[in-house]
């Protein structure tokens, strides 16, 4: 998808991660290791484990055993710092949209002048610069995600968390919405996108974790996983049949 | 009927006569429950927000006990605070029996209750809304409170006005606290009831027009900033 010094990309290591409730195992996965410069795409069912997945790799859920590293180092808070996550159905401050970016933009400790700069250079990117004083609850759904996607981005992250961003978009906002996550993947924002999309995987994944019933049935190359599925998981649910 | 026209003619003429006595009574009643209303949104504002966002053992228990406050008899309130601040009681040095100041007690003691459970069921519905997203940008609980308040600033604005409805048209506790002395701890509702017994029915029905008055207008308020909170999809359940 493109080239990135190799110090750029940021290695996410999963291992012995599980979950359970009640008994039934909701997450396991001895092992996985997210070392390419992604996109990377984590592709798989509803009930699948993937959104569970995206959340103990961002640190918003503990798992009861097995851990998540990045760089060889035990996820800390410096580098939940420097991630940011995007949720299926966009929360928004019950503010402007420009309250919104200064919101997250405070929080890094800028000045005062300089978020204002920031807000209409992210705003004009994400084509919402006509609405920066609107209140951000009057947004459409398009229009919303890519708010919520501009305010993880204002956080200048160096990876983005994406759980199925694009769901409930109709197909012009969901284009929109792939531009903006490839231009952050090129800017060198390692991103790592929950979907149920093939589509969308095939036009944004460098690589694909597949997912079943709460374990990752094959990881590898997008074109690989798609074009030649290893497992049989995966052959059933990219030729569209039932995946339990 | 002919007298109750003239009562009801010698009323508006007090209103209108901008009469000295029946414009320091709404003054005195509009500066106990505005200041009654100020010290629970201080006290009530952070005691709900915490209880919506906190979690330890007895948090359900308490949030039971102050949703029971809510209801509390106002005489009963009255009852305590008069038992508190008399001679004899743990406060009695202070001499606030029989002042403006008893009377602001009381009404706290029963608008904080209100103004605490409005606060926790608005912050507990926007936290739950918020808390993937705070916790994801580093927000820790306690840090959330302020962001809760500012965002639910619109539902918190309607349940002060609730609060303020409730203190303004208080008669039991206040009476108890405030003795209804002329001039020093007469409002509104206390004496309406006082004239209306003593068959001055101007006086009373006057106060009882501008309370009548007040009250629509804190109600017409409540609907403007419900309906603004609605479309921000936030509301009172």
């Amino acid at each position: 998808m493109r080239d990135l010094a190799p110090e750029m990309i940021r290695c996410i290591s999963v291992s012995g991660l599980q979950i359970s409730k009640n008994g039934t195992a909701l997450l396991n996965v001895p092992r996985l290791n997210l070392d390419g410069p992604g996109p990377t795409m984590i592709l798989g069912p509803n009930g699948a484990g993937k959104s569970l997945l995206l959340r103990c790799l961002h640190g918003l859920i503990a798992p009861d055993t097995g851990r998540v590293e990045q760089d060889g180092v035990p996820l800390n808070k410096d580098h939940k710092a420097r991630q940011a996550m995007v949720f299926q159905k966009p929360v928004l401050l019950r503010r402007s949209v420009a309250a919104n970016m200064d919101f997250v933009l405070k929080r890094r400790g800028l000045q005062r002048t300089v978020r204002k700069a920031r807000i209409a250079e992210l705003l004009a990117e994400g084509g919402l610069e006509s609405k920066a004083r609107q209140s951000a609850r009057s947004l459409s759904g398009g229009e919303a995600q890519r708010l919520a996607i501009l305010r993880a981005l204002a956080l200048d992250p160096d990876t983005l968390f994406l759980d199925e961003p694009t769901s409930a978009l109709d197909p012009s906002a969901t284009q929109m919405i792939e531009r903006m996550i490839l231009r952050a993947s090129t800017r060198g924002v390692r991103i790592v996108m929950v979907t149920h999309d093939i589509g969308q995987a095939r036009r944004l994944a460098a690589d694909i974790v597949m997912m079943q019933g709460g374990r990752v049935v094959e990881h590898g190359d997008a074109r690989q996983v798609l074009d030649a599925p290893q497992s049989d998981a995966s052959r059933r649910y990219l030729a569209g049949g039932l995946v339990t | 009927m002919q007298g109750f026209a003239t009562e009801f003619s010698s009323a508006i003429a007090l209103i209108l006569n901008g009469d000295a006595e029946l414009w320091a009574i709404v003054l005195l009643s509009l500066k106990v429950s505005i200041f009654a209303v100020l010290i629970s949104a201080l006290i009530g504002m952070p005691v709900g927000a915490a209880l919506a966002v906190a979690r330890f053992p007895g948090r359900r228990m308490l949030i039971i006990l102050m949703n029971a406050l809510m209801g509390f008899p106002p005489v009963v309130v009255g009852l305590l605070v008069y038992l508190m601040l008399s001679r004899s009681g743990p406060l009695g040095v202070l001499e606030l029996l029989y002042t403006p100041t008893a009377m602001i007690i009381a009404q706290v003691v029963l608008v904080t209750p209100i103004v605490a459970a409005l606060t926790r069921q608005v912050v507990e519905m926007l936290a739950e809304e918020y808390s993937e997203q705070l916790r994801s940008l580093g927000v820790s609980r306690l840090a959330s409170v302020p962001v809760l308040l500012w965002d639910a600033r619109l539902a918190l604005v309607t349940a002060l006005l609730a609060g303020f409805g409730r203190a303004i048209a208080e008669v039991g506790a206040v009476i108890i606290v405030g003795g209804n002395i002329n001039h020093v701890t007469r409002v509104m509702t206390t004496t309406i009831a006082l004239e209306t017994s003593k068959g001055n029915l101007a006086l009373a029905l006057a106060l009882g027009a501008i309370l009548i008055g007040i009250a629509v207008a804190v109600n017409a308020m409540v609907s403007t900033l419900s309906l603004r909170a609605e479309k921000e999809g936030l509301r009172h359940a």
